[in-house]
């Protein structure tokens, strides 16, 4: 084994782990933990793409500003596990169906799929930072532009709610 | 071969990593003594000077009493949450130094060994991540404290972090357009023998030091921790080397966000006035990497300086102050100062035609 194949299989592992950990954790405050555990294990994995913008971005977006302001609502409502009401047996039962259901249909999704069995080339540029400014300008800018407006718009409309009656 | 790894990098490395953090460690331990030498000169008293010749072992008797303290954890706090809280803090704070250029290559052993643990291509960017990790080992900690007023603090903590890091990253985006790179590498390399990038983005560096008082909670923000009003803040509850891990942590924070305005604006390792490589040719490159080391630690000493001064001159903000500097000021500040520099660079690349 090489050392990315190791790497590649401890990231997966605990990604997988943390992940059962934010379903399974009593408390919401360890869910957000285990949650920021599995964003840093897909950082790594982009990393080992040699996609380190997309990996850095994900830890600066996701785990250090969306959880924070995660954390920052389940504190300020103070969630115990006492507090939260038992939820019914037969829900918990459809739940899992339905969960199981949706595993299923990606599975077996991803096993028919043609793209998943190309292997990424080894070496590509693509993910840095150089070579991601220049396709999002160049080749993507009308859809980047877009996007980029509908940010704004988002902004906008979230101060508007946001704002007191005067 | 199972692992084929090139071990002398990896002993390289690891010498470079041991090195860092015990560096970081004694220099925060000695900023402590800084700064209460510091106070003591701008309120007119002498300061500690009972350890050693001018209380010179006065870190090593603070520290010795930390340790010895009896710790406590409250009986209703997450004891798991309550530990991690201070290790986060540290850790976080620790992992800056490893994007940090703290000299040039050295000549040892046969191999180039270049004085930087990690040349990332997105150097900047990973010390913004780092940076926003930070806020979880205040929060953390506060919320593990189980406690009304370490909660605020860490609120408190958290909403300054996550506010001033915007105007942080706005104010970079115009240096990081005129130097076109984000390794800390190529900015320092670029800044060597040239004009510093502090005459090419003034605005920018005064943001970005505002915005580095915020983010290591120093006053005049450091509202987390306001003892008037909060007690102690996110630490209240805590005792011995814990509360000594919070502690610590802020005085690595401010040594190495020295160290990363060092390298953004004034040159990194560069020796002012003297022309670097003819140094290096004259007297030999590790004699040269060690002169550029003592360079860049000067100047961090002088940032050390400005934080202390500054603590023990302006008083503290007001919450709603701090939140309107932030968003009100600073951030448009920022947009301004990008707007005005890619409007400059354009401009240039024009040949100065409209």
């Amino acid at each position: 084994m090489e050392i990315t194949q190791i790497l590649f299989w401890f990231l997966s592992a605990l990604a997988v782990v943390a992940a059962v950990g934010v379903v399974l954790s009593k408390s919401p405050i360890y869910s957000v933990l285990w949650l920021i555990v599995v964003f840093f294990s897909i950082s790594g994995h982009y990393i080992l793409m040699n996609a380190q913008f997309l990996a850095i971005v994900n830890i600066i977006v996701y785990a250090g500003a969306i959880m924070v302001l995660f954390l920052f609502v389940i504190m300020m409502m103070n969630l115990n596990a006492e507090a939260e009401p038992a939820k019914n047996i037969y829900l918990k039962i459809a739940g899992v169906i339905a969960g199981m259901c949706l595993m299923i249909v990606f599975v077996a999704a991803l096993a028919q799929s043609a793209d998943i069995k190309v292997p990424i080339a080894k070496g590509t540029d693509i993910g840095l930072i150089k070579n991601l400014g220049k396709a999002l300008f160049t080749t993507y800018v009308i859809p980047f532009e877009i996007s980029s407006v509908l940010f704004l718009s988002a902004m906008v409309g979230a101060v508007v709610i946001g704002k007191k009656e005067q | 071969m199972i692992l084929a790894i090139d071990w002398m990098v990896f002993i390289e490395k690891l010498v470079l990593i041991i090195a860092v953090v015990s560096g970081s460690l004694i220099i925060a331990m000695y900023s402590t003594y800084m700064e209460r030498k510091v106070a003591a000169v701008l309120q007119d008293r002498r300061g500690p000077s009972r350890a050693g010749p001018f209380g010179i072992f006065q870190p090593l008797a603070d520290g010795l009493k930390l340790f010895f303290k009896e710790e406590i954890i409250p009986d209703f706090s997450s004891k798991f949450l309550f530990i991690l809280g201070p290790s986060l803090a540290m850790l976080t704070a620790m992992m800056i130094g490893a994007v940090i250029p703290w000299g040039n290559k050295m000549h040892m052993f046969g191999r180039d060994i270049s004085l930087q643990i990690a040349d990332i291509n997105i150097g900047i960017l990973y010390v913004f991540g780092v940076v926003s990790m930070g806020v979880y080992g205040i929060m953390i900690g506060g919320w593990a404290s189980n406690n009304k007023f370490s909660l605020f603090g860490a609120m408190r903590a958290a909403s300054q972090i996550i506010s001033y890091e915007l105007a942080m990253g706005i104010a970079l985006i115009g240096l990081l357009m005129v130097t076109g790179t984000l390794s800390l590498k190529e900015m320092v390399g670029g800044q060597m023998d040239h004009w510093w990038n502090i005459f090419k983005q003034p605005l920018g560096f005064l943001i970005f030091l505002i915005c580095a008082f915020a983010e290591c909670n120093r006053t005049p923000f450091d509202l987390a921790e306001a003892e008037n009003e909060l007690v102690g803040g996110y630490h209240t509850e805590y005792s011995s080397m814990k509360l000594g891990f919070y502690l610590f942590a802020e005085y690595i924070n401010m040594f190495l966000s020295g160290a990363v305005m060092v390298s953004l604006f004034f040159g990194g390792y560069d020796i002012p006035f003297v022309n670097d490589i003819h140094l290096a040719e004259n007297i030999g490159a590790n004699w040269a990497a060690i002169l550029q080391g003592l360079c860049l630690f000067g100047k961090i000493v002088c940032f050390l300086f400005l934080f202390m001064w500054v603590r023990w001159t302006i008083p503290r903000f007001r919450y709603d102050q701090l939140m309107n500097l932030g968003w009100k000021i600073l951030i448009p500040l920022a947009l301004f100062n990008m707007m005005v520099t890619g409007g400059l660079i354009l401009l240039k690349q024009n040949h100065w035609h409209f």
